[in-house]
């Protein structure tokens, strides 16, 4: 009989979790990880921080070093785009037309940057940050006392423009919405993170819609709708992700804001596994289906993929939880805020800058955002999945040990 | 190249070869050895690399920084000698490092 074989298409974060996985279990055939990009599985995070700023190269970033694929016997076929899936014949198709037959398959495609059309948006020095390419490009635009000028204060704009004010820029944040952070954390959290850029030298303007790139040769300025200009030597767009699901919803895989997985990975074509930002799946913690934008749950859903593969299988389970790192602040967030009645906030976000935000319904604890505070990030993961009930007054109170509340 | 010495909760170990300048934690991620996770990949932000240095080596392998050490005060079962051994950078000092793993990662 021939060797089975497993075709891992998107080379990502999930991917590289998913190929040594499958060996580690026992996968006996031909594992073979196809990738757009012409790099080895790279940790993305750091592309707004550390690899942005400098101070860490390709080869610090990659998740696994060459040898540990080659030791685990795993193929790479990159600069390949899949362009359908054969699912009646169990076959991909490639660019180039070439066909391959899978025994199983796993997509680990993850998503992509949502664009803006306005004019200018091509203009050269106009940028998107999702991969490696996208960062060495921008690197060409940044230098000292240069015009930097980002579009979206979310997540990744804050740690752009955290990375390029060290890089000695000045920069602007525009963002539409009434705050930074609006969806993702509470009013009081999003003030911080104002005030902590303000400190940095960091322009944050908001309730701003941007109209228009102007420009020669290369980008010269952001013009917004009431008519406000910003000069700009570099402009970078970060205005959110849109999932990768085309090629799934192309071979009649469920989709949903995702491709659409059980608990065990699998799609509704149980020879077809997901993983990833690319996936919609059920969390038994929050009793509702997610799509999750984040590195834990790449590598656990990965796993559990793996496993299923395997014929191990083990439903997933996990408690979401994220980083992000702007200037001297470690941002941790464990669990999901949304449906939140109440915020309570142990520490100084007045003037400080370590505090940690409990978002809380009826009582427990959904979330916690914090900030130089990995006692509240770790104690605060027990709170959620023990569901806790917890006092509000205790839990701002300083004077009293976090851990004393456990017990 | 130097070698690190993995010791499972089961007693089983491991032993590795880790390059000069690579973390600990890596070293297992790139071994695929069980119960280092490494979710982060090394910016001590997510604690799930803890492990216990081996008496004889704790003073090489050096003291915790501030924010290794807040994250360790909440690890499950912490001891006096327990690390992130993403914070553990190997050099030919520490060529035969001894670390245990706990039986489980947050």
């Amino acid at each position: 009989m021939a060797k089975q074989h497993c075709i891992i298409v998107g080379a990502s974060h999930a991917a590289a979790q998913v190929a040594p996985t499958l060996r580690q279990q026992g996968w006996e055939g031909t594992i073979t990880v196809i990738g757009q990009e012409y790099f080895l599985p790279y940790h993305r995070p750091p592309l707004s921080k550390d690899f942005l700023s400098g101070t860490k190269s390709i080869d610090n970033i990659l998740i696994r070093q060459p040898a540990v694929y080659e030791k685990s016997r795993i193929r790479f076929a990159l600069g390949i785009t899949v362009s359908a899936i054969d699912r009646a014949n169990k076959r991909i198709t490639l660019d180039d037309n070439e066909h391959v037959a899978y025994d199983k398959l796993v997509l680990t495609v993850g998503a992509r940057v949502r664009k803006i059309d306005i004019p200018g948006a091509d203009l050269p020095g106009v940028f998107y940050l999702r991969n490696i390419n996208d960062v060495l490009q921008i690197k060409h635009f940044t230098g000292k006392a240069k015009n930097a000028v980002i579009v979206g204060g979310g997540y990744i704009g804050l740690e752009t423009a955290a990375s390029l004010r060290k890089l000695g820029m000045d920069v602007t944040v525009l963002e539409a919405m009434p705050r930074v952070l609006q969806r993702v954390t509470a009013p009081e959290v999003s003030s911080f993170y104002t005030r902590v850029h303000n400190e940095e030298g960091v322009r944050i303007v908001t309730d701003t819609q941007v109209e228009a790139i102007t420009g020669g040769k290369g980008a010269e300025a952001v013009v917004c709708k009431n008519g406000d200009t910003f000069p700009a030597d570099l402009v970078i767009i970060g205005v959110g992700v849109i999932p990768n699901t085309e090629l799934a919803a192309d071979a009649g895989l469920a989709v949903d804001n995702g491709i659409v997985v059980d608990e065990y990975a699998r799609t509704s074509d149980h020879d077809i596994l997901a993983a990833g930002d690319c996936t919609s799946h059920f969390n038994p913690i929050y009793n509702r289906q997610l799509r999750l934008e984040s590195v834990q749950n790449a590598l656990d859903q990965a796993t559990i993929a793996a496993l299923t593969i395997c014929g191990k299988e083990k439903p997933y389970s996990a408690l979401p939880w994220f980083w992000s790192d702007q200037f001297d602040l470690k941002l941790q967030i464990a669990g999901l805020n949304q449906g939140y009645t109440d915020v309570v906030i142990r520490g100084d976000i007045q003037g400080g800058r370590s505090f940690a935000a409990f978002y809380l319904q009826d009582n427990r604890v959904l979330a916690v955002d914090a900030i130089n505070r990995p006692q509240e990030f770790m104690l605060g993961k027990r709170f959620i999945t023990e569901k806790k009930v917890v006092d509000a007054a205790q839990l701002s109170d300083e004077s009293k040990p976090l851990k004393d509340l456990l017990a | 190249m130097p070698t690190v010495v993995y010791v499972k909760h089961d007693g089983s170990s491991e032993e590795v070869h880790v390059e000069n300048g690579t973390s600990v934690m890596q070293g297992a991620v790139d071994n695929m050895i069980d119960g280092i996770l490494g979710d982060c990949g090394g910016t001590c932000s997510c604690a799930t690399c803890h492990c216990y240095v081996d008496e004889a080596w704790v003073e090489k392998a050096g003291v915790p920084g501030e924010m290794e050490k807040d994250l360790l005060t909440c690890v499950l079962n912490p001891e006096a000698n327990s690390r992130l051994s993403c914070q553990i950078i190997v050099n030919d000092e520490l060529d035969g490092l001894v670390v245990k793993l706990p039986e489980s990662q947050f």
